[in-house]
């Protein structure tokens, strides 16, 4: 069972690629286009086929990053979210890491149903969706930034302490 | 005033503010402590 940490920390690192990836492709890339595309009316081509398949790697990508996350933390994953001496930095980062994947599966997963029409939603809750969906990814964005920071930080401290 | 996160700048900005802040408080409140 030794080669268990070394599994997973690649396996985290992977579909943590996968889940920030997505992330910043649709923030830097999709929300632009879609907007271009509405308005020249091909637009269905990114929510019909695009965007549900993203979505499916991104939400399940985010849950695979957490659980090989705690699964690395291992004994430690107390100490980390407590932030408790020589765990700080890396809890700082497990914190930010699970506000965003409560974030993906609760305000970003669940209003992205309504706006692609995989649940039925009034036109008024797809505009209420649409603004929900769009800050909560906004904020993963910019939640990412310190998140990886400290993923970094909690593996290289010393490099990080001025 | 308008939300920083409707623009991908402010969003970014905002991303290392908040890096700056939390590496303080870690830092200074909870390493230092």
């Amino acid at each position: 069972m030794e080669f268990l940490p070394g599994l997973e920390r690649w396996i985290h690192l992977m579909a943590g690629v996968m889940w920030i990836g997505l992330l910043y492709y649709f923030n830097f890339v999709q929300v632009a286009a879609l907007k271009a595309a509405t308005e020249d009316k091909t637009n269905a081509g990114i929510t019909k086929h695009i965007a549900p398949r993203a979505l499916l790697f991104f939400r399940w990508a985010a849950v695979v990053t957490w659980l090989t996350g705690a699964g690395l933390l291992n004994k430690h994953f107390i100490d980390a979210f407590m932030l408790k001496p020589g765990y700080a930095m890396i809890g700082m980062g497990a914190w930010l890491g699970t506000i965003m994947l409560i974030n993906v599966w609760t305000l970003i997963w669940r209003n992205q149903k309504k706006i692609l029409g995989m649940v039925p939603a009034t036109d008024e809750e797809k505009v209420v969706a649409r603004r929900v969906a769009f800050l909560a990814s906004r904020t993963n964005t910019m939640l990412s930034i310190p998140m990886l920071f400290f993923m970094a930080a909690g593996a290289h401290t010393a490099q990080f302490v001025f | 005033m308008q939300n920083p996160l409707d623009s991908l700048w402010g969003t970014v900005i905002s991303g290392f503010v908040l890096t700056l802040v939390l590496y303080l408080v870690v830092t200074k409140l909870i390493m230092g402590a």
